[in-house]
């Protein structure tokens, strides 16, 4: 089976982010960044089937600024073979990014794409689903379990009530949930080697896909911000708080 | 100018996010609530009791809610609606943006405020910041969070229209592994209890359930809590688990991670408990109490039964 997993560059998910003072967006200047935790736990699972002798090729995907290489040289030092990063300036919307993402799967014929489910900058959670939609594939969302089952696979998923499990053909699309895998880290000869690996540069705007947003973003603005309140010295004196809001929930 | 709502069930009974999603989706237009379900009957009478509903349209079928099916039935349905809405739970988040893709529109998900028929919050970056976005396409998909709205109150009588068989599914249904709970349900409920990893062990854990059944309360956990084996997945509550706004939360030994935060920051009142006084959730609880878990929580559990608080 042949794999495309795709990934994306975001703020470091430990960085604690400032809204810009105009409202224009989240500071991203001289901030640090890093792959999107969830594209990592899509990328070990290509990984796992390719050790399992699942997989004969992963190719790695990006869509975004050039500095995108950075999150392609990590997935190649995890392992991937080859890596495509298709460079677009601003901001591109998932609508454009699964759209580009389609026609990618045209020329590569993947037996499989990996996503990871959201991404940590946006929250979306829309790309797997909707290149499932356009490409009119199966999709397993929120995975946290790939198993190879006969011709296609099947995959437990993170749902309301707890795990359902299913099985579908392929080609199909698996986005990850983080209880997928514990990803690796890449130690320094494969980040060495990942720098010998093929990795394609090409414009986005060479698809032919309109890349203009349908959204317009009016504003972007800091949450309402909570302060702390009082301290409570003993169990009884907090039980009796707990007690007495209890009681007015009680009375609505 | 009408709004087309898939409702939330589970096991043949309506979902409370559901109330919750009408009242939201009313401020857009007259709402038609679909029901999709093996035995759509009992719960497309539950649906038509919600007020602001118009009319409740109820198919038999898709077990399971299989994406592919139930995109393709949405797609039949959409001509005529100004809007298609669901809740940003499992189903709606799996199936809305395949239909965005097959009906090319951008999405808005999870959505907190409608400001109106085509301008929306929706929160980014685990909720520390919230973005407005206004959309000029003639249709808008949209998910919404259940726990931003109050339920729509009930009393209503809808007319309910029976629809014709449902799409097929190429997805084939394996098996089910259920959190079996007599708690309330954790994204709607009145009060949460959650729990951090530092319980250490599922059966420590049972004291965050002990405490969670004397106040009538769901429990929630941290992603730590839940990746050691300490809870079940479908507790998790934070930026890649549930979102919940409860009246009280009330924070076991979590430290506040800026993940977990992101899904409680709709929660009307934190109270924490930490032995860290510098823990993060300590900074923005509006009660705190430092101390040992292990022994204010067997001791808060107590002193509740004894000022017989009964839920």
């Amino acid at each position: 089976m042949k794999i495309l997993v795709a990934v994306k560059r975001v703020v470091d998910h430990n960085v604690r982010i400032r809204v810009r003072a105009d409202g224009t967006g989240v500071e991203t200047d001289n901030v640090r960044m890093s792959m999107n935790p969830f594209c990592r736990h899509a990328v070990e699972a290509a990984m796992r089937l390719a050790e399992a002798g699942a997989a004969t090729e992963i190719v790695v995907v990006s869509i975004g600024p050039k500095q995108s290489n950075d999150v392609i040289l990590t997935a190649l030092a995890m392992g991937a073979h080859r890596g495509i990063l298709l460079e677009a300036e601003g901001r591109v919307e998932t609508l454009t990014v699964a759209k580009l993402l389609g026609a990618v799967v045209a020329e590569e014929k993947p037996d499989l794409v990996l996503l990871g489910k959201q991404s940590v900058d946006d929250d979306s959670n829309h790309v797997g689903q909707m290149l499932a939609g356009l490409l009119g594939w199966p999709q397993a969302t929120f995975a946290s379990e790939i198993k190879v089952a006969g011709a296609g696979l099947e995959v437990t998923r993170e749902v309301d009530f707890g795990r359902t499990t299913v099985q579908i053909a392929l080609p199909a699309i698996v986005t990850a949930d983080l209880r997928l895998n514990e990803p690796r880290n890449a130690g320094l000869p494969m980040v060495m080697k990942a720098r010998q690996k093929p990795l394609a540069v090409r414009p986005a705007a060479e698809f032919g896909i309109d890349l203009t947003p349908r959204l317009t973003v009016e504003r972007v603005s800091p949450p309402a911000e909570r302060v702390a309140g009082a301290k409570v010295a003993t169990v009884p004196e907090l039980a009796k708080l707990i007690a007495a809001d209890v009681a007015e929930l009680e009375a609505l | 100018m009408t709004v087309l709502v898939l409702a939330e069930h589970d096991l043949g009974v309506l979902g409370a996010a559901t109330a919750r999603i009408v009242a939201a989706a009313s401020k857009l237009g007259p709402v038609d609530l679909l029901v999709v379900a093996p035995d759509a009957a009992p719960i497309a009478e539950e649906a038509a009791s919600i007020a602001r509903v118009a009319k409740v349209l109820a198919i038999s079928g898709l077990a399971h809610a299989p994406s592919d099916a139930l995109t393709d039935l949405l797609a039949d349905l959409a001509n005529g609606y100004t809007h298609i809405v669901a809740a940003a739970a499992a189903v709606g988040r799996d199936v809305i943006p395949r239909l965005a893709a097959k009906l090319d529109l951008m999405p808005v998900t999870d959505v907190i405020a409608i400001h109106s028929a085509t301008r929306f919050d929706r929160p980014i970056y685990a909720g520390n910041a919230i973005e407005t976005v206004s959309s000029g396409q003639a249709q808008n998909l949209l998910t919404i969070r259940a726990s931003a709205f109050r339920p729509a109150a009930g009393g209503g009588s809808a007319p309910i229209e029976t629809l014709g068989a449902a799409p097929a599914s190429h997805q084939t249904f394996v098996s089910d592994s259920r959190t079996e709970s007599e708690l309330p349900e954790l994204s709607t409920a009145q009060i949460v209890v959650g729990g951090g990893v530092s319980f250490g062990s599922a059966e420590k854990f049972a004291l965050v359930e002990g405490l969670a059944r004397t106040l009538g309360a769901a429990v929630g956990a941290t992603r730590a809590a839940v990746d050691a084996g300490y809870a079940p997945n479908d507790w998790q509550v934070g930026q890649t688990g549930k979102i919940i706004a409860p009246d009280i939360y009330i924070a076991l030994g979590i430290s506040g991670a800026l993940q977990h935060l992101a899904g409680i920051q709709g929660a009307k009142k934190i109270i924490a408990v930490n032995s860290d006084p510098e823990a993060p959730i300590m900074k923005i609880a509006d009660l705190a109490l430092v101390g040992d878990i292990f022994e204010v929580v067997p001791a808060l559990t107590a002193e509740l039964q004894k000022l017989g608080l009964k839920r």
